[in-house]
């Protein structure tokens, strides 16, 4: 079959049916919002740092949508803690679909990146940058 | 494929005019065109955003470059002659398929959306201002919605919707109540691309001249599968696209009365629209060539010539029936599963066509692993954001039908969605 059949291998459906860290935070460093308009996806995400203010300590998420949009904000709340913010300022799409471990059909790759760029925008407007609104549109 | 006597028309005898039926799907997407990778058959359920071109129409188009390729209206040579007579014989062709009065009342253009932006400009800018409204359908593509919300922004006028129902039928004492004095233009879909509503054109044809307006109505989804009669209907302005009724892409038709037009500035300025031109004024072509301006989709207008004579061949009352019966078969199936909502009227009240949602699976998702199984259906808000808002979803998954698909398919279609419904238990 397709690549897409693989989009959807446990790991994913996994992520999806019993997503890992969603939910508020009570006192987070930054939150950011963000959406996907062709899927109707859409994902905020809570950061708390470390003392040092650079080290990721927790991510928590809340959102709404397709199953790869909300399979990568579960896995990227547990695959960031520990990095810092100009090792997320430095990941691509390869590192989203290296971490989601499948291959992720052209018109997908929006939900697939949207919860890391809600994170890098949120990251850059904590660190001073003004971003106007986070979406994964074209 | 199935017993053919149980359908109106030879599915058989059609699916052999339509070789891409026969492909296989699923592999590398970067060289188009059956490849290695491809092995999953495809099952097509997408009519409703384009149909398939069958070969007597793909022939058209080949004769057309092989053997008179020529700019019309401009060489007195002889490929000139025979370019230009077989374009003009395709407006006449349109004309008796949709029951206009002759070529005048028909222009080509591109598709739907640039003839409904052609009446918008051309007429709107025109005649609409402050105090005016334009009534609309709460279903409108956006190709209507998008066009008349701009146009009443620089003219002052106000839009105002025609309720849908909760069964997704136009609420027609709401546009008893709406179409008033005040209305200028009343623009509705004939048959919608979400809910397959079939809207009532005649009799809100009668409303809207009963006020004195105008009635637009876009014929994308009812011109390729039901017989149209622009007459009947009252029509003043009908619309529809070529790629939706076995035609190619890049041809659109728009029907307009001819004193309508007539009176109607252009909308594009150019070569091939004008009678006389000095340095300071121009004056314009006969209808409908005031309307074609530059170089016109000469070989899209013979192929869609081509198209409607392979159509009027089935008969377009077989192809209703066949819609009607394959639209019946997928509602009754998808609608018997407590899971799947379907969007719309019931099985037997609807064009050929079914949107629906499964529970707990985004739109997007099942139609990634409907598209495992070579199931090629469209999910998204098929340009009618509004109207999924009033649904409460960001999106639906469609599966629209044509002369070629069997029972069969709708079955691969259940079947896919089953497998989906398993994965995501
Ligand atoms: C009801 C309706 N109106 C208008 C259009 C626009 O057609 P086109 O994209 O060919 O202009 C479509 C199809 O996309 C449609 O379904």
């Amino acid at each position: 079959m397709g690549m897409g059949s693989d989009m959807y291998r446990q790991q994913i459906l996994d992520h999806y049916k019993n997503p890992r860290n969603k939910g508020k935070m009570s006192d987070p460093d930054f939150s950011h919002s963000g959406e996907n308009p062709s899927c109707g996806d859409t994902i905020t995400v809570n950061v708390s740092l470390e003392d040092d203010g650079e080290t990721i300590e927790y991510v928590s998420f809340t959102g709404d949508g397709c199953a790869i949009s909300q399979a990568s904000a579960s896995m990227l709340s547990e695959r960031l803690p520990g990095t810092t913010l100009p090792e997320l300022e430095a990941m691509d799409t390869d590192d989203i679909t290296e971490m989601l471990g499948v291959d992720i059909s052209p018109m997908r790759i929006k939900c697939a990146v949207l919860a890391r760029q809600v994170t890098q925008d949120g990251a850059a407007m904590h660190q001073g940058e003004a971003i106007d609104r986070t979406t994964t549109e074209g | 494929m199935g017993t053919q006597e149980t359908y109106p028309i030879d599915v058989g005898a059609i699916r052999e005019d339509f070789p891409i039926l026969d492909r296989m799907v699923g592999g590398d997407i970067e060289t188009p065109g059956e490849g290695e990778g491809d092995t999953q058959p495809l099952v097509y359920l997408d009519n409703a955003a384009t149909s398939h071109t069958p070969e007597p129409v793909v022939d058209s188009i080949a004769d057309y470059y092989r053997g008179y390729n020529s700019n019309v209206h401009r060489g007195i040579h002889h490929l000139s002659q025979e370019a230009s007579v077989a374009y003009e014989a395709a407006h006449d062709r349109v004309a008796e398929f949709i029951g206009a009065s002759g070529r005048e009342e028909v222009v080509f253009t591109k598709n739907t959306t640039e003839a409904m932006n052609l009446v918008a400009y051309a007429w709107g800018l025109a005649e609409l201002g402050p105090g005016d409204t334009v009534v609309l359908t709460e279903m409108e593509h956006h190709a209507s919605l998008v066009t008349w919300q701009q146009i009443a922004k620089r003219t002052g006028a106000d839009i105002e919707f025609i309720r849908v129902d909760d069964e997704g039928r136009l609420d027609m004492d709401h546009a008893a109540a709406l179409i008033d004095d005040s209305t200028e233009m009343v623009s509705v879909v004939h048959v919608s691309n979400v809910l397959g509503t079939i809207t009532p054109a005649a009799e809100l044809a009668e409303m809207a001249h009963a006020h004195d307006a105008y009635i637009f109505v876009d014929g994308a989804q009812s011109a390729p599968t039901r017989p149209v009669d622009v007459e009947a209907i009252d029509a003043d302005f009908f619309a529809f696209s070529g790629h939706k009724m076995l035609g190619p892409t890049g041809i659109g038709v728009l029907y307009g009365k001819e004193h309508l037009l007539e009176a109607m500035d252009p909308y594009l300025y150019g070569g091939e629209m004008i009678r006389s031109v000095t340095y300071e004024d121009s004056t314009w072509e006969d209808l409908p060539w005031k309307f074609e301006a530059g170089t016109p989709v000469i070989a899209q207008g013979i192929a869609l010539h081509a198209a409607i004579d392979y159509l009027d061949d089935i008969g377009m009352q077989n192809v209703r029936a066949h819609e009607d019966h394959l639209a019946e078969y997928a509602y009754n199936r998808l609608a018997g599963f407590d899971d799947v909502e379907v969007y719309g009227p019931p099985g037997d009240e609807r064009g050929g066509l079914v949107a629906f949602n499964l529970a707990g699976v985004h739109a997007h998702d099942l139609s990634s692993i409907l598209n495992d199984h070579g199931v090629a259906i469209r999910a998204g808000d098929h340009c009618t954001q509004p109207l999924h808002d009033k649904l409460g979803v960001p999106a639906s998954t469609r599966a629209s039908f044509y002369i070629y698909n069997t029972r069969e398919e709708i079955d691969a279609l259940v079947d896919a969605v089953d497998d989906a419904r398993q994965l995501f238990a």
